[in-house]
């Protein structure tokens, strides 16, 4: 490819992507789901205009770099780019690509295959009975918001849903919480500003047992996982709630602003190590960032990823699938 | 992450080590590892390469000193230049307008504008003396405008709450102006629903309450740890309202905080606050270097540069002490030099303790120099050819009068410098044979008379 490689480039391309037979894969099948919507929203690809033809031949230099800086552009940090670009020419020298579009769609077979295992949803068993789910992150990540997704969700699915404001610090999160209780029609219990946290979801957890709930969603206050403190504040709602029921919190679900950067894998670490983690949720995915790091959190932590919030309502949400957020990391060429 | 970061630089320091002055060849290691780090720390890649580019042309050229490598000067100019990109502009809040000035808050979702509300309100009072009005437009998020309410309430701020329970934002700040002209508050801060940059409905409210309010400041409130994105949304806002400021939050976390330099480079506004905590008194002037040395890899880096400079004077020192003990080849240049240096502070003591002096103190000594009789020495010196410092032998009467006149000393003070030249000779030829320290140095200028 030339210097002006990337205006006939781009022609061949859509010349292509028109006579070509639509592809197999799950990524390029078209959706009506979120993911659809959120391609819709975000447009096409940057990289629109850098694809040129490479009949059956290895990944170039050029397209290589050039899926990198996009990779890179969705967050997905300089190591993890750098190992999916390194798998991607390795497949590349094996079959050979027929032409930009096709290392395109093989590069989301990649990310498809590294996120396949952390594509584990959510199920409520039939047993523990309450199934107390508890809400980490850090602040503004949209935990509160969430919940009510969540509460949502689970009272579609005929579950019977109670809410624990364990955010006593911020300002109105117990009122904000409250609003969400009302939205689904689920009861929340809240004590005063400023309460323990611990005592606070101890004191759910035994209404919930109670009322025969089935799903408690505990909220808490964010908090920047470098706060000592704080984390100690976490592993203590932990371990109190754990004199009620030694398998609780049955989900430890750390949730994750999609417009924030590398800083994501610590929030991932730390708070995998302070409380342990049993879910990832990413939020914000209609905001413009992509949530690329998730591939470099896949590549550290085995926490499976949950669901992915794309809008302030309360059916905003969806269940994470790996090739679906494989083509809205790396949507096709327009 | 961060001790990975300076070790990297230490690293291409270390391969670029030996080798005199800039080049392409001798940066390119040096540039690409610079730009891995900065991505790393979420600076967007666009002004990743844009900065790497601008430090690149600055560097090249750039004559490096024998006692740096090229790596450690690269470093140096990237983290100045990183430094001046953030500083850039600086200004304080604008509050000289007619009151009720108005500062308007906007950005992303959970970025953190209704705790800076309240910040911001805390600071205007307790530090600017201003009668502070908040509101709160943000009639999205469930109980965000009662969050901003108990925010006012704890730090005994006023609150407008919105006239009615269905009201527009536009009718919200409309009644909050009203209060302000009624309760003569000097400042109105106006916080905003959090939005997204592909909202256009959201963004075109936005420009309406920015049109109807003409706040003299437009505050974009960013998370230090947002990604990549964060350019596209500093762009999307700032062509949507102007803005005239940022305000970085959540500044207290483990974020390099490459999103400061992003914005900064898209927005051009000057970087006002950074929240450091969730109290309503954590907010914090911003400091140009110490961000640029967090986004680097923290303090780790500005430790090197200023071991880098400090190794200038050091090298120099050790150099002249090698020759001082050899006794030989020292000639005016040296001399020079040595004067600058004492000129410079710090540099006689560095050069003494590089000699054997037992009971004699590095300091005291240099405490006792004639500042105004070194600058005439270095004036003298400075007037001399080149050749004439290196062959002080061949400075005839002829030369000395010349000397004197481009010095604009009398021909005096010429003569008695090179006599001091002469002795500081004979001294240390005496030292090489065996003489003792503390008399050499009574043929230093203005020591041991």
């Amino acid at each position: 490819m030339g210097a002006d490689g990337r205006t006939w480039g781009s022609g061949l391309a859509k010349l292509y992507h028109s006579t070509m037979p639509p592809e197999t894969t799950e990524a390029a099948r078209p959706r009506s789901g979120f993911f659809s919507r959120l391609r819709d929203k975000l447009g096409g690809s940057r990289l629109a205009g850098a694809l040129g033809l490479l009949p059956g031949r290895p990944l170039d230099d050029e397209l290589a770099e050039e899926l990198e800086t996009e990779l890179l552009l969705a967050d997905v940090g300089v190591d993890a780019a750098a190992e999916i670009i390194e798998q991607l020419r390795r497949r590349g020298a094996r079959e050979g690509f027929a032409d930009a579009e096709a290392a395109r769609s093989a590069l989301r077979d990649t990310i498809t295959a590294m996120l396949a295992s952390h594509s584990r949803p959510l199920a409520i068993p039939d047993r523990p009975r309450p199934f107390l789910v508890l809400m980490v992150g850090v602040n503004g990540a949209g935990k509160t918001t969430t919940i009510g997704k969540l509460a949502r969700r689970f009272t579609d699915q005929g579950l019977k849903v109670m809410l624990a404001a364990g955010d006593t610090f911020r300002a109105a999160a117990v009122e904000q919480l409250q609003v969400w209780g009302e939205r689904n029609g689920v009861p929340v219990v809240a004590q005063q500003p400023g309460a323990d946290p611990a005592a606070v979801v101890y004191d759910a957890f035994q209404a919930a047992q109670a009322r025969g709930i089935d799903v408690l969603l505990a909220d808490t206050a964010g908090r920047l996982q470098n706060k000592e403190h704080l984390m100690q504040e976490l592993i203590k709602v932990v371990r109190v709630v754990r004199k009620l029921d030694p398998s609780a919190p049955h989900e430890i679900m750390l949730v994750l602003d999609a417009s924030q950067g590398q800083n994501a894998v610590n929030q991932a670490r730390q708070f995998h190590e302070a409380v342990g983690l049993t879910g990832i949720t990413m939020t914000k995915l209609d905001a413009g960032g992509r949530g690329g790091v998730l591939l470099a959190i896949a590549r550290q932590l085995d926490v499976p990823f949950r669901f992915i919030g794309v809008g302030e309502q309360a059916a905003d949400m969806d269940a994470f699938d790996a090739g679906e957020f494989a083509a809205a990391l790396l949507p096709a060429s327009s | 992450m961060f001790e990975n970061l300076s070790d990297r630089l230490r690293a291409v320091t270390e391969r670029l080590r030996g080798r005199g002055r800039l080049t392409e060849d001798n940066i390119r290691d040096a540039v690409r590892d610079v730009r891995r780090a900065l991505i790393e720390a979420d600076v967007a890649l666009p002004v990743v390469k844009d900065f790497v580019a601008r430090v690149r042309v600055r560097a090249l050229g750039t004559e490096v000193s024998r006692s740096l490598n090229p790596g450690q000067v690269f470093v140096k100019v990237l983290h100045q230049e990183l430094t001046s990109t953030l500083a850039d502009g600086a200004a304080p809040l604008n509050l000289r307008q007619a009151p009720p000035v108005i500062i308007l808050l906007a950005g992303l979702q959970g970025a953190g504008k209704t705790t800076t509300a309240g910040k911001l309100a805390l600071y205007l009072r307790e530090r600017e003396r201003r009668k502070v009005l908040l509101t709160s437009t943000d009639v999205r998020r469930p109980a965000a405008i009662l969050q901003l309410e108990r925010l006012a309430a704890a730090n005994e701020t006023a609150f407008v709450p919105p006239p009615g329970p269905e009201s527009t934002p536009l009718e919200i700040v409309e009644s909050a102006l009203d209060s302000a002209r009624r309760q003569q508050a000097d400042v109105v801060i106006v916080d905003t629903a959090g939005r997204s940059r592909v909202d256009e409905a959201l963004l075109e409210e936005l420009k309406q309450l920015h049109g109807r309010l003409m706040p003299a400041e437009t505050l974009f409130v960013v998370d230090s740890m947002a990604g990549q994105d964060a350019l596209n949304a500093a762009r999307a806002f700032t062509e949507t309202v102007s803005l005239t400021g940022i305000v970085l939050t959540k500044a207290d976390g483990d974020a390099r905080g490459g999103v400061a330099l992003s914005v900064k480079a898209v927005t051009g506004c000057p970087i006002k606050f950074i929240g450091t905590g969730e109290g309503s008194a954590a907010l914090e002037a911003f400091h140009a270097d110490r961000m640029a040395s967090r986004i680097l890899g923290m303090g780790d880096v500005v430790g090197l540069v200023e071991e880098v400079q400090r190794k200038v004077d050091q090298e120099k020192a050790q150099k002249l002490a090698a020759k001082v003990s050899k006794g030989q080849g020292f000639d005016l240049e040296d001399m020079r030099d040595q004067l600058s240096q004492i000129m410079g502070m710090g540099g006689l003591a560095g050069v003494l303790d590089k000699l054997p002096l037992p009971g004699v103190s590095a300091d005291k000594l240099a405490g006792q120099m004639d500042g105004k009789l070194i600058t005439r020495q270095v004036a003298i010196i400075n007037s001399m050819t080149p050749r004439e410092r290196r062959q002080p032998r061949i400075i005839d009467g002829s030369r000395r009068r010349r000397i004197a006149a481009g010095a604009g000393l009398p021909v005096q003070d010429v003569n008695r410098l090179l006599k001091q030249y002469g002795d500081m000779q004979k001294m240390m030829k005496r030292v090489s044979k065996g003489g003792g320290m503390k008399r050499m140095l009574r043929g230093f200028p203005g020591l041991g008379r």
